[in-house]
């Protein structure tokens, strides 16, 4: 039998519903295990340990007394340092948020603890969500379990590295421009955004409001679809989550594509891709197409507007955003005799260069003068790619595409520029600007060990036909099955 | 230049961020870059097209008219900075 | 309040409104709006700004809204946006105010206002929802502010007037008005002493017969109705002198000093204000369909206009007269509910606008929105004015009835029989008393005789004391002149 923290989560709730393992033995695994490898890797910033353990004592109490503590009875779950937690210390890994203590849980966290789950800790991410890399976290760096001299991409690299090193058998993370599927594919799990609206953003601190989705991460694409199940729906405290039923996405999980139209968008192709990706991606593609699907060409025109487009939205949402950092009511202050004084020394000690930076570029877009031709420019053409998406998901069913253009990146190379960065968000960050659910799901390995990863992009709420086509994929394949040398 | 040092710091002064004079030539060199990288948006022919304000649009979503809150309790104030009894205490207001 | 002399100049006035929505829940939380209370105890996360809140829209406010614009003639928008409007202050908990900026949910209504005897019409730009702020209070040192979020999310009305009114007067009947329509549709209860109604005031010169604006001051701090008049007043005086003097007017703002009576400027911001409007995206668009609007339609009640108007024709009261019973909806449901009582409605007119009134002033029984204690009831005031009217007591022992009914539910006449108060009118009954008066009055007889009429008051007030009041000075006066003459 492998080591508790490697069972699939679907098999540890399993073995907790059958008492088979208890909770307690479950969560002291991953306990240990977070101890054994954190150190190495530093995905968490708040382990939870003493509430964790009585949270799995009492769901053991519950399942002796023959009563059902749902469908994430016992399973250790991580959750990313932008989603609050009550009682448990939430900072966005920033230092304007270093000691905030949320008196209240996130709606998608209470959703989980009804399920069950036992929330372990919370997870590294960049500065508020701001990043593609988790570089820009003032806890410290992240790094990637295949290689720890590698980023494990980012904004979510804590949740995707502690899945893939066992530390936990499912986390969430948030997606606002590909932060839950970079990683994922960074670090050779499975990562999921959902539609817009399909999974509640209440008790997520908001980056960009029109964009954000929290996103499950597990090893397997149905552990991410039991996980999406029990967080996705409506919530009265958000109005942008969609009043739509919860379908049961494990069970659409029926192993078939046969008669599933895939398109292949040309934009997506480019040069200057990493050849071994374009190759692990076409493979999949191939295998795809073995498994019954049929494949076509498609065109997304806008794509070459997508980076610019998404740098002004959501830098302008995020500027707008932030302001209620200010020292006043919570969070970190620089204490000064005079207001004006307090506000501009305390968010210049709080926010790190790349949230600054985004600050400005967002005000800036959004200021006298400048609206027209930047803030709404860009939710005009932002229209455009929206009906780019829907004109090709009229005669597809889905899209598959890479999810980046190279494999995971060292640390500190791309930190010099920050355009450099933003572009690996390439392939990623239409899908957020059309508000559509996308798959990351692993599909190889580079020479050097690296996790390849592959995207399956769907019609609104269709989040069955995205996971489908990625069961399929995964289960024809071993991808999933490796494990980081840790 | 699509942005100059003047601007940033008046976009500075906007979003209440003091910035050291190298942060301020960083940041002004940066934004510059990124809004050059930015200016082929205005290529594209936006004319007759609406901008998106909401992704999913054709619905609505309100609440009832009811107290559903209690009093507050002391948690909502315990991050507080600093305090003056129930009050949030903040430095004056220098017009 | 008269406009001053502006020799060749026409004053060009507009009035902005803030209207306190009596809901009894906040906008966008579930909190009280109610007033009072410790603070910081009707808050919540959504009303503090925290991290991750999100708000929903009260549906009742959009009702109120809707009420508003359908009693001022409004366009209500089928498609409606609420707005960020992004600024620092401690009050303002998220950093931003959730506003309406480019598509406001009423446009284009019109108030009638009657004033020095005439009807004019005066036009509404638009009227829009917005959440308040909390409260900034100077501490006892003065080296910091205490702020108190209880009114942060209170749910307003901002109604714009177009900058049509010409005249002082008019800006007054325009804000009597507007209130008076606020209260009969019971969604604000109009009191400026309390901060529910709000007015800030953009006032301009121009050459008379000119159509080009001049330079606008907008004026704050007005905090009652002859603040408003005086400091309009004094702000034409302002302006027309400066032009007097050859000076450039600045367009600024300036606050209404009550202690100097006199309009001073705002010492100029460092930073103007760039409010970054932009639509706010953690709220739907406002779709407000006919049928919402003819649903409300239908619970409008009789505006005051009006009524005043059927008052006046109906009763067959003077235009001044029904001005005044119809300010209030209450006044004017006691006004009718004592003429169906019977009492004859010039009379019934008389004793509510003199005694009544008076009383309610004095008591501030009108800072509510609708007047529970009435110093007597309807039926009983109109019960004592019939018993005036028969001559059964004068008006006197009337007046000095009203203490003694109130906070009982006794008929007048009831209590004026049980203590005999009726007054004597039998004119044999009254010539003893009339005879005994002369008798001890042979001076003012004289005096009389002589031709001073005045006298006659004297000697009426003489038997008035020695009958106790209880004489019909009507008929006292026939049997004095009577004995007089003889």
């Amino acid at each position: 039998m492998s080591a508790l923290h490697e069972l699939s989560l679907r098999d540890a709730a399993e073995r907790v519903r059958r008492r088979q393992v208890s909770a307690v033995d479950l969560t002291r695994a991953a306990l240990g295990r977070i101890a054994a490898v954190d150190p190495a890797i530093g995905a968490f910033v708040t382990a939870n340990e003493v509430e964790a353990m009585a949270t799995a004592e009492a769901i053991d109490r519950r399942i002796a007394a023959g009563q059902d503590p749902g469908p994430l009875a016992g399973v250790p779950v991580g959750v990313k340092d932008v989603i609050c937690t009550a009682g448990l210390r939430t900072t966005a890994a920033s230092r304007i948020l270093e000691r905030f203590v949320p008196a209240y849980d996130a709606t998608v966290v209470a959703r989980l603890r009804a399920a069950g789950a036992v929330i372990v800790g919370k997870l590294n991410c960049d500065e508020f969500a701001m990043g593609s890399s988790t570089e820009n976290s003032a806890v410290g760096s992240t790094r990637n379990p295949w290689d720890l001299a590698r980023v494990p991409g980012g904004s979510s690299g804590g949740s995707a590295v502690a899945v893939a090193a066992g530390e936990c058998h499912a986390s969430l993370g948030t997606d606002t421009g590909g932060s839950v599927r970079l990683p994922a594919a960074f670090c050779g799990v499975v990562g999921l955004k959902p539609t817009y609206g399909r999974v509640s953003r209440y008790g997520v601190i908001a980056y960009a409001s029109s964009l954000d989705q929290v996103g499950p991460v597990a090893r397997d694409v149905a552990d991410v679809a039991v996980v999406l199940e029990a967080i996705a729906g409506h919530d009265p405290a958000d109005s942008t989550a969609a009043p739509r039923t919860v379908p049961s996405y494990l069970g659409a999980l029926d192993g078939t594509v046969r008669g599933l139209r895939l398109g292949l968008p040309r934009e997506y192709f480019v040069e200057g891709m990493q050849p071994e990706v374009e190759a692990a991606v076409r493979a999949a593609v191939d295998e795809l197409e073995k498994l019954g699907a049929t494949i076509e060409p498609v065109s997304l025109p806008h794509t070459e507007y997508a980076i610019a487009t998404y740098y002004l939205v959501a830098t302008a949402e995020a500027s707008s955003n932030l302001a209620r950092y200010d020292g006043v009511r919570y969070g970190l202050r620089e204490a000064r005799p005079a207001l004006g004084e307090m506000y501009e020394t305390t968010r210049a000690a709080g926010f790190g260069p790349e949230v600054k930076r985004r600050i400005m570029l967002g005000t800036y877009a959004l200021s006298a003068g400048y609206y027209d031709a930047y803030y709404l420019k860009a939710q005009q053409i932002r229209t455009l790619i929206r009906l780019d998406f829907q004109k090709a998901l009229e005669t597809c069913d889905a899209l598959v595409t890479p999810v980046a253009p190279t494999t995971a990146f060292r640390l500190g190379e791309k930190t010099a520029d920050p355009l450099t960065m933003y572009l690996s968000d390439i392939f990623t960050i239409s899908v957020n600007l059309a508000g559509l659910p996308a798959l990351s799901v692993p599909c190889g390995f580079d020479r050097t060990g690296l996790p390849i990863g592959l995207q399956v992009i769907g019609r609104p709420f269709e989040e069955a036909t995205v996971l489908r086509v990625g069961h399929a994929y995964e289960q024809a394949t071993e991808w999933h099955r490796r494990r980081p040398p840790l | 230049m699509a942005i100059t040092r003047e601007e940033v710091r008046r976009v500075a002064a906007l979003a209440r961020l003091r910035l050291e004079p190298a942060e301020e030539e960083r940041l002004t060199a940066d934004l510059d870059h990124i809004l050059e990288a930015f200016a082929r948006l205005a290529a594209v022919d936006t004319s007759a097209v609406p901008p998106t304000a909401h992704v999913e649009d054709d619905r609505a979503a309100f609440r009832d008219d009811a107290v559903t809150n209690p009093p507050a309790a002391e948690g909502l104030l315990a991050n507080a900075p600093a305090r003056d009894g129930r009050f949030f205490r903040v430095p004056k207001i220098i017009e | 309040m008269t406009t001053p002399a502006l020799d060749g100049l026409e004053a060009v006035i507009g009035l902005e409104v803030h209207a306190e929505l009596l809901t009894r829940s906040k906008i966008f939380c579930g909190c009280s709006a109610e007033f009072g209370g410790a603070p910081n105890t009707n808050v919540c996360p959504v009303c503090l700004g925290m991290p991750g809140v999100l708000p929903v829209l009260n549906r009742r406010v959009v009702e109120f809204a809707i009420r508003a614009g359908l009693a001022t003639q409004c366009a209500i928008a089928p498609r409606s946006r609420f707005a960020r409007k992004n600024y620092f202050y401690p009050d303002l908990s998220k950093g931003y105010q959730i506003s309406m900026y480019e598509l406001p949910i009423c446009t284009g209504g019109h108030l009638e206002i009657f004033t020095e005897g005439e009807t004019r019409r005066i036009g509404l730009t638009r009227i829009h929802m917005e959440e308040d702020t909390g409260k900034n209070i100077h501490d006892a040192h003065g080296d910091a502010s205490l702020v108190d979020f209880n009114r942060s999310g209170v749910p307003l009305l901002e109604i714009v007037s177009e900058p049509d009114m010409r005249s002082v007067p008019e800006a007054g009947a325009y804000l009597r008005t507007l209130r008076s329509i606020l209260q009969y549709l019971e969604i604000c209860d109009g009191n400026m002493e309390e901060g529910s109604f709000r007015c800030d005031a953009n006032v301009s010169v121009r050459p008379r017969g000119s159509t080009a604006f001049g330079t606008k001051v907008e004026i704050k701090n007005m905090n009652s109705f002859r603040a408003v008049e005086k400091a309009i007043t004094y702000e034409l005086g302002r302006q027309a002198e400066a032009l007097g003097r050859g000076e450039r007017l600045v367009q600024e703002t300036r606050l209404w000093d009550a202690d100097r009576e006199e309009t001073r400027s705002m010492r100029s911001k460092e930073h103007a204000h760039d409010y970054r409007y932009f639509p706010e995206p953690d709220l739907l668009p406002l779709v407000v369909d006919q049928p919402w609007v003819d649903a409300v339609r239908a619970t409008l009640p009789e505006l005051p206009t009006a009524r005043r108007e059927r008052f006046a024709r109906d009763h067959q009261l003077s235009t001044y007269d029904a001005d005044v019973l119809t300010q209030r909806k209450d006044v004017a449901d006691y006004f009718e509910a004592g003429v169906a009582a019977g009492a004859p409605a010039k009379e019934m007119a008389n004793w509510v606008m003199t005694e009544l009134l008076r009383i309610v002033r004095e008591e501030k029984l009108d800072r509510a929105l609708v007047i529970r204690e009435w110093p007597v009831t309807p039926l009983q005031l109109a019960g004592l004015v019939k018993l005036v009217e028969a001559g059964t007591v004068n008006r006197n022992t009337a007046k000095a009835l009203i203490p003694r009914l109130r906070g009982t539910a006794r008929d007048p006449g009831e209590l004026v029989a049980a203590e005999g108060l009726a007054q004597v009118s039998d004119r044999s009954a009254l010539e003893a008393a009339v005879a005994d008066v002369l008798a001890k009055n042979a001076s003012q007889v004289a005096e009389f005789r002589a031709g001073k009429e005045r006298v006659l008051g004297f000697l009426v007030g003489q038997v008035m004391k020695a009958t106790g009041g209880k004489a019909n000075p009507q008929v006292v006066q026939e049997v004095l002149r009577a004995a007089l003459a003889r």
